[in-house]
Formats: C-alpha cells, sequence, structure tokens
C-alpha cells in the first residue's frame, strides 16, 4: 500500500473542503473496499478523510412516511433494523445476500453505493482497463469474462457494479442525498450510478468531493410480494452472477404497480420501466413474467464467458416475479430455491 | 480537523482490556498493528483481503476483517482478539468446544472462526444450523472442518440456551 496522509474530519463541511480541494483525496468509512484497493494500488489516494466520526449513523422518519438512512449505518444495521425489516424486507434481504457478516458489521450505507466493481482486469494492475486507467483498454471484452455485464455495455466497459443493496434500492426507487463544495443536492437512484460509455472510470454521477450523506426511502409500498434472488457460484460470500429484486403492488388476483431490477448484469441495477409496465391490470401468470424478462433483457449481449447470463437472467426473472406474486420471498439462510 | 503525515498518528486502542498508545503510520492495518507491533500473532493473515476471514477480531464487541480496518481509524475502540477470548487453563466456552468436537486440522482459521462464532452469538441471529451456516460463511476452512465447527457453535448454543432456559 502506497503510504497516504490522514485526516480526521469532524464536520460534514470539513470533510467536504478537505476532499474538494485536494484532487488526490478520498473519503473512507467502513474500508472494506477501499483499503482492499489500496493494497493493490488499484487506487492510490495521496490523503484520506476519515468521516466516520461525523454524525451520520441514524435511521430517521421522515414526513413522507419513509425513513433517511444515515450514511455510516453499518449494513448489518441496517439490515437488522426492526422498520426495514417490517416496512422494506425487500432491502434486508438483499443486504444479508450479500457480503459476509464480517464484511457487513464494517460496510456502510453510503459505501456500498460507492464500492467499485469486481472485475478482475480492473484488480489487476499488470492488465490494461479503461477504468482504471483510462485510454488503456478494456481487457475483459476479450478475456476471461464470466462475471460480466450483458446488457448497457460499452466498447470501453463491461464491468458490472457489485452490490445487492443498491439492486433493491433501485427498485425500492430510494433518493441519495449528498453534500458537496455547493451545497446539498439529491439524485433519484436511477441516476446515481451510471452506464460506462467512454468514460468507465466514472462509476456514478458524484463530482470530486461530494459525499452520500443519507439514503431515503420513499413510504413503504412493497412489504408482501417481494423477492431477492440471488445466483452464485457457491451458496453464499459470493457475488452474483445474475440477481433479481422483484416488488409487486397486488390488487387482489390483480397485478398493481410492480419493480423488477437486475443485479450483476450491468454498471449499474438495471430496471426497465417499460417491462414492469407490462405486468399492470393483469393476473399473474408464467408467459406473462416471460414477457417481462425478455423486455428486460432485450438488447442483451455476451462476450463469451457470460453468454449463459443471458438464459440464466430470463429464468431468474421469472422465478423471482412467481415468487414475489406469491408472496414467498426468497429465504438467505437456507438456498434451497421454491 | 485532527491532520497527520505519513509517518505517524498517535492513538489509543483498548487491546484485550489493556489500553495501547502508540504512534503508528496511517496504512498500517489492524492486523498489521496486532501481529507485528504488538506480538499478537492469534489472529490470522490468510488472504490479507476480506475474503477468507482468517483476521477476525472483535471490535467494540463487533467481529470485523482486521486486514481491512486501518489501525488509526480505530483510535479509542476496544479489541479483542482470540488471546483475550481465553488461554491455556482458561479457555472460552467456544475454544473448549472446539477442541471438544475436533473443529479444525490445521488450525489456521481457528482464531477467525472462534471470534467470529463469538461474535455471531452476541449478534442473536442465527437460531438454526442452516443460519448458523450462512453467518459463519465469512470465515472459509481449506481443511474442510465446517461440519464439527458448526457443532462446536451449536454446542456452546444450546448450553447458552438452556442457562436461558433456567433462569
Amino acid at each position: 500500500m502506497m503510504n497516504f496522509s490522514y485526516t480526521r474530519a469532524e464536520t460534514i463541511a470539513d470533510a467536504v473542503a478537505a476532499v474538494a480541494g485536494d484532487p488526490d483525496a478520498r473519503f473512507i468509512a467502513g474500508g472494506t473496499n477501499l483499503v482492499d484497493l489500496m493494497k493493490y494500488d488499484v487506487m492510490k489516494p495521496g490523503r484520506l478523510v476519515d468521516i466516520t466520526r461525523l454524525p451520520l449513523r441514524e435511521i430517521e422518519a421522515t414526513d413522507g412516511g419513509g425513513l433517511k438512512i444515515g450514511a455510516l449505518v453499518p449494513n448489518s444495521d441496517l439490515a437488522y433494523d426492526q422498520r426495514i425489516q417490517r416496512d422494506y424486507p425487500l432491502l434486508s434481504s438483499a443486504i444479508l445476500a450479500g457480503a459476509s457478516a464480517q464484511l457487513r458489521n464494517a460496510a456502510t450505507t453510503g459505501g456500498n453505493l460507492i464500492q467499485r466493481t469486481r472485475c478482475y482486469y480492473f484488480y489487476d494492475v499488470a492488465t490494461p482497463c479503461n477504468k482504471r486507467e483510462p485510454g488503456s483498454g478494456c481487457s475483459a471484452k476479450t478475456g476471461v469474462n464470466r462475471i460480466h455485464a450483458i446488457l448497457g455495455t460499452s466498447d470501453a466497459c463491461i464491468a458490472t457494479h457489485p452490490s445487492d443493496m443498491c439492486v433493491a434500492l433501485a427498485a425500492l426507487e430510494a433518493v441519495v442525498h449528498v453534500e458537496g463544495p455547493d451545497g446539498q443536492r439529491t439524485i433519484a437512484f436511477a441516476d446515481f450510478h451510471r452506464l460506462p460509455g467512454d468514460e468507465p472510470q466514472y462509476d456514478n454521477t458524484l463530482a470530486h468531493g461530494e459525499m452520500v450523506t443519507a439514503v431515503e426511502l420513499p413510504a413503504p409500498r412493497f412489504g408482501q410480494n417481494h423477492t431477492y434472488l440471488k445466483l452464485r457460484d457457491r451458496l453464499s460470500y459470493a457475488f452474483a452472477l445474475v440477481s433479481v429484486a422483484a416488488a409487486i403492488e397486488m390488487d387482489g388476483d390483480v397485478i398493481g404497480e410492480t419493480r423488477v431490477a437486475l443485479g450483476g448484469v450491468a454498471h449499474k441495477p438495471w430496471r426497465v420501466p417499460e417491462a414492469e409496465a407490462l405486468l399492470k391490470g393483469k393476473f399473474a401468470t408464467r408467459e406473462l413474467f416471460g414477457e417481462v424478462a425478455d423486455r428486460l433483457l432485450q438488447g442483451a449481449k455476451g462476450f463469451g464467458d457470460n453468454d449463459f447470463k443471458i438464459e440464466l437472467a430470463r429464468r431468474a426473472v421469472v422465478r423471482a416475479l412467481t415468487q414475489a406474486a406469491a408472496g414467498a420471498p426468497q429465504v438467505q439462510s437456507n438456498k434451497i430455491v421454491n | 480537523m485532527a491532520a497527520a503525515a505519513p509517518d505517524g498518528f498517535a492513538v489509543t486502542i483498548t487491546i484485550n482490556g489493556e489500553p495501547r498508545s502508540l504512534t503508528i503510520p496511517p496504512s498500517t492495518t489492524l492486523l498489521d498493528l496486532l501481529r507485528e507491533r504488538l506480538d499478537l500473532t492469534g489472529a490470522k493473515k490468510g488472504c490479507d483481503q476480506g475474503q477468507c476471514g482468517a483476521c477476525t477480531v472483535l471490535v467494540n464487541g463487533r467481529r470485523v476483517n482486521s486486514c481491512l480496518q486501518l489501525a488509526v481509524m480505530n483510535d479509542g475502540a476496544e479489541v479483542t482478539t482470540i488471546e483475550g477470548l481465553g488461554q491455556p487453563g482458561s479457555l472460552h466456552p467456544l475454544q473448549e468446544a472446539f477442541v471438544a468436537h475436533d473443529a479444525f486440522q490445521c488450525g489456521y482459521c481457528t482464531p477467525g472462526q472462534i471470534c467470529s462464532a463469538v461474535g455471531m452469538m452476541s449478534e442473536g441471529h442465527a437460531k438454526t444450523e442452516p443460519e448458523i451456516r450462512e453467518l459463519m460463511s465469512g470465515n472459509l476452512c481449506r481443511c474442510g472442518a465446517y461440519s464439527n465447527i458448526v457443532d462446536a457453535i451449536e454446542d456452546v448454543m444450546g448450553s447458552a440456551a438452556v442457562r436461558e432456559a433456567a433462569e
């Protein structure tokens, strides 16, 4: 690990000013991703600004009937919070599907959003990678790409966003609160992460010096019919090959609003509102779920090793919608798929 | 705002009940501080990437991967390592159960497994065998002693449940 200066921020304004004023500075909180990346010289910040002492550890009710989650709330505390388990079980389930108990104890809400891809070539500094070193090329497109994206890719990058939590937050249409040198703003979750395009070095739409301060959940709507289905190479403690967050608002036997977000398939959680709209006012059938899956995966493209993901994702969408419609969410401890 | 040059930052960390005041470079991980500076070699360096769990310790009672913690960020924290859980002659119940159930072969992952299991029991979310397996999945065992590890943990959790029921 390269050496660096260390600053401990006492206020949000201090932290923002310290990072905004130094192009080589980064915020650090849980450190579960950044410290790892620094050990491999994938990221080489000259200064770390420790934000763990900032007052961002509360989960508060909002006037709109939702919850505002402080950026420093650890993943485990969020997943086991009684309000989250009762009103946003999809979010709790997705968090518990990710990482390990130790990592969830350390990793924070804000950090989960800004964690970086686990593309092998991004991690391997001996190989070209446009995300790590813009303009150097993409090794994954013609390399080992079993874990890589099938949707929204570009010539420059086929990396995926690795988070499970963010897939649920996309489905729940969370709002990200940020503070930067120019003040505070909010970002709709769909606009927080970005597709790689020709600037894959940017994972999200934050400016340098902008800090995530909270994630806001709208009033709960999907407490009954939901599931987080995660498919991976082992039963626990592995990143998703494909994951699906599904939430349905049922009106008796008729489907109201539906949300479906995919993980493990793109540079950001993947949603297609037109696909979700296909279900509105209809009865739940396997054929209809298949149409939703086809629409979600329209334009999907494999790169060799990951071709299987297209069919896997299609089947996972159908399975997840079936689970959600039946009110039988995937259990995250016993992985028997029902 | 407290700041430091790369060479050193003064911290006080309570380790196994004993406050230690040290000056450390910001790049020192908690694992390296324990092993290289304080000679507490119970926590192991397996992958050094947060993927194996051999470095698991308790920070303020919560299990974390010490290889991914910058020591400087734990200023003021209370850290418990395997050495602080029990010693020969006064073993922690989980240490005794690991011996009784032959829950290891080479032993390299064992300190992390035991610290992790202590953390899991205090978290209180594991009630069944599949839940134990899931919530211990951050600790790999290359020897494959998993079934005996689960038995050892169930044994201690069962004893704790029996005690609670009696009270």
